[in-house]
């Protein structure tokens, strides 16, 4: 089990701000694949990974890191903080 | 050093003041202040979402790293987050360092990591609606200049 959390429009976009997910997904680009798959709200918070930045357990990362041992992940657009 | 997450607003003199009667040695002290653009009063708030825990440990690590290379002798970082109002401060930082040069450097440094390496996310509410900022090309490439 994983928990994955979304921020800001990709937030929105899927609808709620967390949940936890029972994946065998070796990297976050799998985990995108797989939810992508499952849901269309998925597919298009995911349309455009670009767009998108990956944290695994609170530390950016990137697609291709893999979910060995993550007990978080969160999805999100590029930080617009200051 | 200090770093505060927080909803509430802040007192930007207190807080200078407080910061400053506690730097010890330093010769010089920077503070920026950014503050909530009104947009020509089209502006009604701007919504400031982050990441709880990300946020403090991002921000704890981009002061580590200005404490390190400039010799900087006490930092200060306050970022709000929720519904604020045009005017309001969003954020400020402070640096305090032996000499200005030091100071204004780590400044910038902090402001330039916070706008891109921090997990925070405006939102505009206008009188048309809401919209997400995106995050600018130049404000990435800020970060190459360090």
């Amino acid at each position: 089990m994983i928990d994955v959390l979304y921020f800001a429009w990709v937030r929105e976009r899927i609808g709620v701000p967390r949940e936890r997910i029972q994946t065998d997904a070796a990297t976050v680009a799998d985990l995108v694949a797989e939810l992508s798959a499952r849901e269309e709200r998925y597919a298009l918070a995911f349309a455009d990974l670009a767009s998108l930045r990956v944290a695994l357990d609170q530390e950016l990362s990137s697609f291709d890191a893999g979910l060995s041992g993550v007990r978080e992940v969160a999805f999100f657009p590029p930080m617009t903080g200051g | 050093m200090l770093l505060l997450v927080q909803e509430a607003a802040f007192d930007i003199g207190a807080e200078t003041a407080a910061f400053v009667a506690g730097v010890g040695a330093a010769g010089a002290v920077v503070t920026f202040t950014g503050l909530v653009r009104d947009e020509g009063g089209t502006l009604q708030a701007m919504e400031i979402e982050h990441y709880p825990g990300m946020t403090e440990r991002a921000i704890a690590a981009i002061m580590d790293q200005a404490v390190a290379r400039w010799s900087v002798l006490d930092a200060l970082v306050i970022h709000r987050h929720g519904r604020l109002r045009p005017g309001e401060a969003i954020m400020m930082v402070a640096t305090a360092a032996r000499h200005r040069a030091e100071a204004f450097a780590a400044a910038e440094f902090l402001m330039d990591y916070l706008k891109s390496r921090a997990p925070f996310w405006k939102k505009e509410v206008g009188v048309g609606g809401a919209e997400w900022v995106a995050a600018k090309d130049a404000d990435e490439a800020a970060l190459g200049r360090w």
